[in-house]
């Protein structure tokens, strides 16, 4: 594995224990399809949050957030609709969130945004 | 709540209109929205912000950040409004107090770097916030001195973002800039030309001060090399020094245009000339653009002399779009963006040549044009614009003895001299002009005019004379008596007597340009 993909996964991980603390359970890591895939799908009360993870060790290249572009928000749509005719998952509120984990100084930083469609 | 507000204003024309900024920061991928019927160049404001304020180090979040122009109605353009777009965004990222933006008008461009460049129309658009009752307005430093020029407001000069943000309580190292000054301040408000350095026209200098005191239009025609550039060019010197209002007027159209960076640190203060090519078009006169209107020569000559050369060598449509000018003294420019109404009261001057080969009206000389052609050439001035002109002139070529008299003459008039008289003279018609509410004698229609004036039987006879023998038509007759009142009031007299209308029928010449050629 690159270090990039390293980065990522531990980014991931972050970012699913974070989802945990905040009470959230999570489902499933990395589910993939022929389309793509998805980060974290996990369950915050009634609501099926599939959540998008960015993780960065420098902002150089801008920030975690500004590398979610609007194309990556339409695929997570259509990965939306695989995952739920994968499961046989019907009415149900669903949600997409973004995660975007900054790796600096040895420090974590997580930030979650909620409901970014 | 993630929202701020603040003013900024959108100019069409010279009319400024009050535009709230509402800046909304929510929790969402990044991005910025820009809505509010923005044109294109407003529209690129939000990378502009963007840039800006993370160099200077106050950067925006990293959130959807929608910025709306309202009334949304009112089209919007240029990017006069990057530093309001900004300073609402960080007052909405809560990097400014909310409070202390929202009773600023914000007025500037923004550099990718945060400096705050100069925008023209400074000056309407200050007045418009003063107007609005704002207390405030923050320009760009190299716009101050053209801001300062409205009194009862305070102005604050930027050269950079980080100087908005200190001045509004943040801790922020002030970046220096020194701004790009696009002012001149050596505006050519001083003449260098003098009346007196024409020898040997007297009575054509003499013609010139009647029309400078009573803003009567004038056309010359006379063969080439006789002066008549010579002496339009000098008509401004005969002419007072603005009003405050019409220098603020004035001002503020070459503001909006700024064509030539023409806007000094002053106020335009003496009468402007133009003197356009006679290649010039209708758009180039009146004014005209894509999308929003900006004013043409005619406005920009507003409270002075529009002067066109060659008069017959213009397009027609050139010349005949002068005449609802003429009328109105504003013109009205439809775009797309919206109708704007620019001052156009401007005295105009045309000088031509008798006909195509210039030689009709010399002495030493032969005229090579047929009369066919001399009729087409002079045709080329249209009876409804020639209408409007009161002052006919014929200019002659003088003869070496006339120079060499000229120049012996100690006493030639200058122009400070005639300049005097022009003021005196317009002092006497103020009262009765300010009566009929006009300014000046050549604005009032002719009609209205004779019936305030009614001079005496015993003045009018040799213009009755005329007039029952069809020499005359009634409307000449009417631009006579409105000459003859200038030519009294030069004189310092009230009343019109004999002498003054002969003198003002002389100076209507003939309906027919070719009995002068």
């Amino acid at each position: 594995m690159n270090t990039n993909t390293n980065v990522g996964k531990y980014g991931e991980d972050r970012a699913s224990e974070f989802l945990e603390r905040l009470g959230y359970e999570v489902l499933e890591r990395n589910w993939r399809c022929n389309v793509g895939e998805i980060d974290i799908i996990a369950k915050d009360h009634e609501c099926l949050v599939f959540a998008e993870v960015k993780t960065r060790t420098r902002v150089g290249f801008g920030h975690p957030f500004e590398a979610i572009t609007s194309t990556k928000m339409l695929k997570m749509r259509q990965l939306v609709g695989e995952w739920c005719r994968a499961y046989r998952v019907t009415g149900v509120q669903v949600r997409l969130d973004a995660i975007s984990v900054l790796l600096t100084g040895g420090k974590v930083h997580i930030e979650h945004l909620k409901q970014v469609f | 709540m993630n929202l701020a507000k603040t003013y900024s204003i959108s100019l069409i024309g010279l009319t400024g209109t009050l535009i709230e900024v509402e800046a909304d920061i929510s929790s969402n991928l990044p991005g910025f929205v820009l809505v509010g019927l923005p044109d294109a160049s407003l529209s690129e404001a939000t990378a502009r912000v963007r840039a800006a304020t993370a160099n200077s180090k106050a950067p925006l979040p990293n959130r959807k950040i929608t910025v709306n122009l309202s009334p949304a109605s009112v089209p919007k353009f240029g990017s006069s409004f990057d530093l309001a777009i900004a300073v609402a965004a960080l007052a909405a990222a809560k990097t400014i107090q909310h409070e202390s933006v929202s009773k600023t008008v914000f007025l500037g461009e923004l550099g990718l770097d945060g400096s705050v460049r100069p925008i023209n129309g400074v000056l309407p658009a200050v007045m418009a916030a003063k107007r609005e009752g704002f207390g405030r307005v923050i320009v760009p430093m190299a716009n101050l001195a053209e801001a300062r020029l409205v009194d009862a407001i305070e102005i604050v000069g930027v050269a950079h973002l980080t100087q908005v943000l200190a001045i509004h309580g943040v801790d922020i190292e002030v970046v220096d800039v020194n701004p790009r000054s696009t002012l001149d301040s050596s505006v050519a408000n001083s003449p260098t030309v003098d009346i007196s350095d024409i020898h040997g026209q007297d009575s054509v200098v003499e013609s010139l001060v009647i029309a400078a005191a009573g803003g009567h239009h004038v056309l010359m025609v006379g063969p080439p090399g006789v002066g008549k550039t010579m002496m339009a060019e000098r008509l401004t010197t005969l002419l007072p020094d603005l009003s405050l209002d019409q220098s603020l007027e004035t001002t503020a159209i070459h503001s909006v245009a700024r064509l030539r960076g023409k806007v000094g640190a002053n106020l335009i203060t003496r009468p402007p000339f133009e003197s356009p090519h006679h290649s010039a078009s209708a758009a180039s006169l009146v004014g005209g653009g894509v999308g929003v209107p900006s004013p043409g020569l005619i406005s920009l000559s507003h409270n002075g002399v529009l002067f066109l050369d060659e008069a017959p060598e213009f397009q027609t449509p050139a010349l005949e779009s002068l005449r609802q000018a003429l009328e109105k003294g504003q013109v009205s420019l439809a775009r797309a963006a919206g109708i704007a109404t620019f001052p156009a009261r401007f005295q105009l001057v045309l000088a031509a040549n008798p006909c195509a080969c210039g030689q009709a009206m010399s002495v030493n000389k032969a005229c090579t044009c047929s009369t066919q052609a001399k009729l087409r050439y002079l045709n080329r001035l249209s009876g409804p614009l020639l209408d409007r002109i009161d002052i006919r002139l014929q200019v002659k070529p003088v003869n070496a003895a006339q120079v060499a008299i000229s120049r012996q003459t100690a006493g030639r008039v200058t122009s400070q001299q005639a300049r005097s008289r022009v003021v005196s003279a317009r002092e006497i018609l103020r009262s009765r002009l300010t009566q009929l509410g006009y300014e000046l004698v050549s604005h009032v229609p002719p009609n209205e005019l004779r019936r305030a004036i009614r001079p005496s039987r015993a003045a009018t006879r040799n213009l009755d004379g005329a007039l029952a023998k069809g020499v005359l038509s009634m409307r000449g007759y009417d631009r006579c008596i409105r000459i003859g009142v200038t030519v009294a009031a030069l004189d310092g007299r009230d009343q019109i007597s004999p002498a003054d209308l002969d003198q003002a029928f002389m100076l209507r010449g003939s309906d027919n340009l070719m009995v002068a050629a």
